[in-house]
């Protein structure tokens, strides 16, 4: 979805209004916004500074400090595969590849036709059924050939 | 008779297929006509039986597993609903030895009950602790708890009492309990599983702690990579909300405790305690020196309890049952039990929870019952990302705190990832490098620099270049980081590193083979 720049700061108004008077309400508002838009436009941090009494720079700090808030809209299905040692154990490396592969892209891209972004994660929780991967908030794991096929498959549907 | 058929909810069931498994059953419950109820429990933990399906009968539970939706049928037709042999049938769950073979203390629900049934939970020795706490001084409960033996489960194995005792010592208008559960540590889902399999317990065990200390707030800070954990938790917080277990009044007491999630947004350093603090106060999560302990100065500069998920879900049974019935578990200065998670390239993976004590070859071997694969195993690496990698040659060390110290090791949260021997250990040791440059927090030096620099050099060192240079500047760069980082992340990378170094100095030689692939 696409949104011009003032219409995004209207529609994270109520997102601002829900959290501003709570404590510690900075990352409650981006993770919002990140539910909502699928990413942090970085035109809403001066509407977030205003509100919250902030800087734009302290605004701008946070953001970019925390790797979940792209900057840029995703595809329209996210694929989060995990990276780390559970998963390497059980040949993540190379069914990370093969994704990388089937999907023509490599991780933190999002694809040409804009159908998936691909990203990397350091462990899911996951690590007796590794590998393992996310995709649009629903767990796989025990990742193989097949089951990589499928998501493929799905991703292109 | 209305049957019951629990289907787990847990994540580590859903990505093996529990959810199409439940829309199966409920498919042919419909299409039959029987009368059966379907529960979402937790996971037991025997994560290479899930999707595991249990029916209750009237001698037990039976257990089916692991199930495919295309089982679906043959397992009515083979009447599983009254527990009838099955080609998955698995008996009943509690004899399965993986099982029977553990001290369920703090997990001891987990997997049985439906997480957001307050019925559930009670009928299973639930609030017990709290009201047990309800009855006492303050001081007595930190008393408890300390008596306990408890140490926190987040890593550090600080004892839990002591950083209480601190807390309830320093006066403040508003204190705070922080639940750590930011679970980053690779091979580790013990958080994961309590939280989605029984959030009650956690519920209880912050409330109490707010109790024990005088704090009337607590924050759960969970990681943005567990959605499922946080839709249970948040439907358990309204749930004990709704039953006065939180709230103005915790049951029907003087004392005043309430809760909420809030969620991370993908930083490993925000594990570490007082970046979690910076975090959750909607900063970047960059870690604070020490002192300001968290205990006298933490959240909003108030002082703060923070402990980890475990810490706090095992004070209810400690809080129920006495501190010397905890504190009977265990060996040496490691006290209770501990949720072991066994992981990575492993045949029986799942979670363990034992008395302090077993060996890790007993673990492996017997208990995980070798690779996945069928290879021989070669290396385990033992606390999540900062933890050591061990050698088949170190598998009679016990799993105890100190031990695991003695050995340069650690015990973390107690993750185990199992490697065959197709494991690369310089790789190994070059990603724990590449982890720390990715994950740093960037204040300090060696931290930053030194992990960045560590990348290029092993990197060298597969290729070829000067080898025993570049060893030498990894053990410099590793001696560099493990005295001038503030914190475990730049300050603990120096074990998976060294100890592959050590234990595997194969894998670091110039081989005439890595050249030539090239
Ligand atoms: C880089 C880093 C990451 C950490 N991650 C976690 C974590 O994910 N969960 C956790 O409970 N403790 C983590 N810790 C340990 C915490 O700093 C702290 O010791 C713990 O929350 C205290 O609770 P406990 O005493 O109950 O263990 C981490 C420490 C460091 C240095
Ligand atoms: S050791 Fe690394 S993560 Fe820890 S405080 Fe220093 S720079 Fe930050
Ligand atoms: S290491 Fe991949 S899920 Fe934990
Ligand atoms: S602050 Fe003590 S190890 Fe990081």
């Amino acid at each position: 979805m696409q949104h011009a720049g003032t219409e995004i700061v209207s529609a994270v108004m109520p997102i601002i209004e829900r959290w501003k008077h709570e404590e510690g309400p900075l990352l409650p508002i981006l993770n919002g916004i990140l539910r909502e838009f699928g990413y942090v436009p970085r035109e809403v941090l001066p509407a977030i500074a205003d509100a919250l009494n902030l800087s734009r720079a302290e605004v701008y700090g946070v953001v970019s400090f925390y790797h979940d808030y792209r900057e840029n809209p995703p595809g329209r299905h996210v694929l989060k595969v995990c990276r780390a040692e559970a998963c390497q154990a059980m040949g993540g490396d190379a069914v990370a590849e093969r994704l990388q592969e089937l999907l023509g892209i490599t991780f933190g891209e999002t694809a040409a036709d804009g159908s998936v972004t691909l990203e990397e994660v350091f462990c899911l929780g996951l690590c007796a059924c590794s590998p393992s991967a996310m995709l649009d908030g629903e767990v796989i794991g025990r990742l193989d050939e097949d089951k990589v096929q499928e998501i493929a498959r799905e991703i292109r549907a | 008779m209305m049957r019951k058929i629990y289907i787990p909810r847990d994540s580590g069931a859903l990505a093996l297929g529990a959810e199409k498994v439940a829309r199966a059953i409920a498919r042919e419950i419909g299409l039959r006509g029987v009368e059966a109820q379907i529960v979402r429990n937790g996971s037991r933990g025997l994560y290479w039986l899930e999707p595991m399906v249990e029916v209750e009968t009237p001698t037990g539970r039976a257990a089916y597993g692991p199930v495919k939706p295309s089982d679906v049928p043959s397992l009515f037709d083979g009447n599983f609903l009254s527990g009838d042999a099955h080609p998955l049938f698995l008996g009943n769950p509690e004899e399965i030895p993986f099982l029977a073979r553990q001290t369920r203390l703090t997990f001891a629900r987990c997997g049985i009950t439906d997480p957001v049934s307050l019925a559930d939970y009670e009928a299973h020795g639930g609030l017990r602790g709290l009201r047990n706490a309800l009855s006492m001084t303050r001081l007595q409960i930190v008393e408890q708890v300390t008596e306990s033996g408890l140490r926190g489960r987040g890593g550090a194995g600080f004892p839990t009492g002591i950083k209480w005792k601190t807390v309830l010592d320093t006066s403040a208008a508003q204190k705070y309990i922080v639940c750590n559960a930011d679970e980053g540590d690779s091979g580790t889902f013990a958080d994961r599983m309590i939280m989605e399999g029984d959030p009650f317990v956690l519920i209880e065990g912050m409330a109490i702690a707010g109790i024990a200390v005088g704090a009337t707030k607590g924050y759960i800070y969970l990681r943005s990579e567990y959605p499922h954990a946080e839709q249970v938790l948040n439907e358990a917080i309204a749930v004990a909300r709704n039953a006065g277990i939180v709230g103005k009044n915790v049951l029907g007491s003087q004392y005043a405790f309430d809760m909420e999630v809030r969620m991370g947004a993908g930083a490993y350093v925000c594990g570490e305690e007082t970046a979690l603090l910076d975090s959750l106060e909607g900063k970047r999560g960059m870690v604070r020196a020490k002192p300001p302990l968290p205990a006298h100065e933490g959240l909003f500069g108030k002082p703060t309890v923070i402990n980890n998920v475990i810490s706090l879900a095992s004070v209810p049974i400690i809080m129920d049952k006495g501190a010397a019935y905890y504190r009977d578990f265990g060996m040496g200065r490691s006290r209770g039990t501990i949720p072991i998670q066994i992981a990575g390239n492993v045949k029986h993976g799942g979670l363990f929870e034992a008395a302090f004590g077993l060996t890790l070859g007993e673990i492996v071997d017997e208990i995980g019952g070798g690779t996945a694969t069928g290879r021989p195993v070669r290396a385990v690496q033992v606390g999540g990302p900062l933890g050591a990698y061990f050698p088949r040659a170190l598998f009679d060390t016990p799993f105890d705190y100190e031990a695991f110290a003695a050995k340069d090791g650690l015990i973390g949260h107690a993750g185990i990832v199992v490697f065959d021997d197709t494991v690369d250990m310089l790789k190994q040791a070059r990603f724990a490098m590449e982890f720390c440059a990715v994950e740093s927090c960037g204040k300090c030096t060696p931290c930053r620099i030194g992990s960045t620099r560590g990348v290029e050099v092993l990197d060298r060192l597969a290729k070829g270049i000067e080898p025993s240079r570049q060893i030498e500047i990894v053990e410099d760069l590793c001696n560099t980081m493990k005295f001038g980082s503030l914190c475990a992340l730049g300050g603990f990378t120096p074990y998976p590193v060294m100890s592959a170094l050590t234990h595997f100095p194969e894998d670091f030689r110039p081989q005439p083979v890595r050249e030539a692939a090239e």
